[in-house]
């Protein structure tokens, strides 16, 4: 089972022949990922070889699609080129598309999001300015990194990379069903709200460890929706009580706007719903550790 | 990025929104000519990014040019609300004001898409508006892909109830606006106040826009809008270097990759520094996912010329970077500010976990700097780091 994707899952990457794309198909395919093709119209026709694995290079996703079967698109296209690509994979149906690409103009991803909406949301879009996602022991879309834990029961989604690794490395002997990094940027595709709804319907994961950071009411909603939906056990997280009003954190949407926004008012939503809140990233995992230990 | 006003009706000007004609001055004599400019009379606006300029008499009208220069004189260097004047607009006096309004255009985060606002009580913090009177603001979702056409905003104007002697002008300065804010790629452009004049024109007489970094790329002339002097000077050489940097006000020196884990280091040692006299974060620095030799001594460069530091905590999750060359890197580091004649006496803390940790770990024992301290978790690293900042 786990979320969104699985070893059934058929791969195609968009920007596979860029120098990024290249490092991490090698690395995708490493963790065992089907990946069935890239797309580069300049390049259609040719073949990539991975380590032995001979990659299929396609024109454009329909035809990959049409070729492959492939049912999950991971995008690793320059910010300037990334709304045409995800418009391409929206068009051309795809069920996922894993838009990685960090420094996307709001305007281009609140485009695509509005034209993922009007094509009746055919396409879930992840990201951008994500990790991607992982299922340990089956596939790996995305760039985390597949080597930190194993399979196991535990659901993980995050706005932010580097925190889903940390938290994934301090629960590496319990291990994941699925981890999901939503990414950090103002207009994302697939929320907390999404990542909580799947897992919470997913027979493979017995427990949902929820981060957010500051920036937004993303938190506040997932607090309701968690509350109103979620029978199973919620640890949160969340980053940024330090961060000052109206400085841009890294992430683009990782931003405290005047009294909205701010890393204790997303904790008390949170903990008002029932979710155990950690102080720390350690502490949020010896919370997750005492729930599953009964 | 914030624009000042001056900016902010350029952009409008250039886009075709009604605008009175200004310009910026930044010495009180050039306030003289600029009014002799306009026919002799003008109203003089500190320029500065935060609001209530005209309460705290940032705002004046000059009768004479003379007078534009006594007024530009005052208001040059005047402090607001923390912001120092360094710049005034000189800009034409408004005709008789009838009525005073408010419109906007900004990204609704909550529902992923783009909204504009109107009021027909303008002229005062709108944010005093939703809350006081939430029915005066009409908040209606715009689609990306479909904009602001007349009819949409004949809408605009109808949801906000303006009167019907004004709403086709409304209607036709929120189509300017919309081409405003695709146009220069802005996530805020409002107006307020947009005024109805007794001689029936509708003008936009103050201005917030901001404008997305992210679209610097294919927006050349966004980066002569940046206000340089202000930055801070640390902030500045960060940028230069590409670097990823906020500074705090605390002790403790921060360096990690990733913008959340380094936002939970700040939360960490904030924590820990309860324990330590109070200590706090001097920075946020995020060195991203490759952190090679050179970036590393970049942002160890930065954070050892801040003297508010008293102590470095490197926070380090080896994810695709492996730990050994991040390890490596500090070292390096260490020996490139040496090289140049930089003294580091300031201690350092790094914490290393994930892809190859080990190995990085032992790199660092290997190495054996007396500045060089190793915790192997996040939390005790804190602590350790809050601790010598304390003892500094």
């Amino acid at each position: 089972m786990a979320i969104f994707l699985n070893k059934d899952s058929k791969v195609i990457v968009q920007g596979m022949t860029g120098a990024t794309g290249m490092k991490h198909t090698k690395l995708m395919l490493g963790d065992g990922t089907n990946i069935v093709g890239g797309v580069n119209p300049r390049k259609a026709g040719t073949v990539v070889d991975f380590d032995g694995t001979e990659v299929p290079v396609f024109g454009t996703v329909a035809e990959a699609m049409k070729e492959t079967g492939a049912n999950v698109s991971v995008l690793f296209v320059p910010p300037a080129f990334a709304k045409a690509a995800v418009v391409e994979a929206i068009d051309a149906e795809i069920p996922l598309a894993v838009v990685i690409t960090e420094g996307i103009a709001v305007h281009d991803s609140a485009a695509f999001y509005a034209y993922a909406v009007a094509q009746g949301n055919k396409t879930r879009l992840i990201g951008p300015n994500c990790p991607g996602l992982i299922t340990p022991g089956q596939s790996n879309a995305g760039i985390i990194p597949g080597d930190i834990t194993k399979p196991g029961r535990i659901g993980l989604v995050s706005k932010s990379g580097t925190l889903t690794y940390q938290m994934m490395y301090e629960l590496r002997d319990i291990g994941f069903s699925s981890a999901v990094g939503i990414g950090g940027d103002p207009v994302i595709g697939t929320t907390h709200i999404d990542a909580l709804a799947a897992f919470e319907a997913d027979p493979d994961t017995d427990l949902i460890v929820m981060i957010g950071e500051i920036g937004g009411d993303a938190e506040e909603r997932a607090a309701d929706y968690i509350k109103a939906n979620v029978t199973k056990p919620v640890v949160g997280y969340v980053a940024g009580f330090t961060a000052p009003e109206g400085k841009t954190m890294g992430h683009a949407g990782a931003i405290v706007s005047g009294s909205s926004g701010t890393a204790q008012a997303k904790k008390e939503a949170l903990e008002a719903a029932g979710v155990k809140v950690g102080k720390t990233p350690t502490e949020t995992a010896k919370l997750a550790r005492a729930i599953l230990a009964g | 990025m914030d624009l000042f006003e001056y900016q902010a009706r350029d952009l409008f000007a250039k886009h075709g929104v009604p605008v009175l004609a200004g310009e910026v001055i930044d010495t009180p004599e050039a306030a003289r000519e600029a009014t002799e400019r306009l026919g002799g009379k003008s109203v003089v606006k500190a320029q500065v990014k935060v609001g209530g300029r005209g309460k705290a008499g940032g705002v004046k009208l000059a009768a004479t040019p003379d007078e534009a220069v006594a007024r530009a004189t005052d208001i040059l260097g005047m402090d607001i609300k923390g912001h120092t004047v360094h710049k005034v607009m000189i800009a034409e006096l408004s005709p008789e004001i009838e009525a005073e309004y408010y419109v906007s255009y900004l990204l609704d985060r909550t529902n992923r898409t783009f909204l504009a606002m109107a009021s027909v009580q303008g002229g005062m913090d709108i944010e005093e508006v939703a809350e006081k009177t939430p029915e005066a603001l009409a908040k209606v979702p715009v689609n990306a892909n479909d904009g602001v056409t007349i009819e949409k905003a004949r809408e605009i104007v109808a949801q906000a109830k303006f009167p019907a002697e004004v709403a086709e002008g409304v209607a036709e300065v929120l189509v300017t606006l919309w081409d405003t804010f695709v146009a220069e790629d802005a996530l805020l452009v409002e107006v307020n106040p947009l005024v109805k004049t007794k001689d029936g024109r509708i003008l936009a007489l103050d201005g917030k826009v901001s404008l997305d970094e992210n679209a610097d790329f294919r927006q050349p002339e966004h980066e002569a809008l940046e206000d340089k002097a202000a930055a801070n000077p640390l902030e500045a050489a960060a940028k230069a270097k590409g670097l990823n940097y906020v500074k705090l006000d605390g002790e403790v020196g921060i360096i990690g990759n990733g913008a959340g884990l380094v936002m939970s280091t700040l939360d960490v040692v904030a924590y820990a520094g309860e324990n330590h006299g109070g200590v706090k974060p001097a920075n946020f620095l995020d060195i991203g996912g490759g952190a090679s030799a050179e970036v590393m001594a970049n942002g160890l460069e930065i954070i050892l010329g801040d003297a508010d530091v008293k102590s470095v905590f490197v926070n380090v999750f080896g994810g695709i970077t492996a730990c050994d060359e991040v390890a490596n890197g500090i070292v390096q580091a260490l020996e490139l500010l040496a090289s140049k004649g930089e003294e580091v006496t300031k201690p350092l803390v790094v914490r290393l976990d994930g892809n190859n940790a080990e190995l990085g770990r032992k790199i660092l024992s290997d190495a054996n700097h007396p500045l060089v301290q190793r915790v192997d978790t996040m939390d005790g690293a804190a602590d350790k780091a809050a601790e010598l900042a304390a003892a500094k």
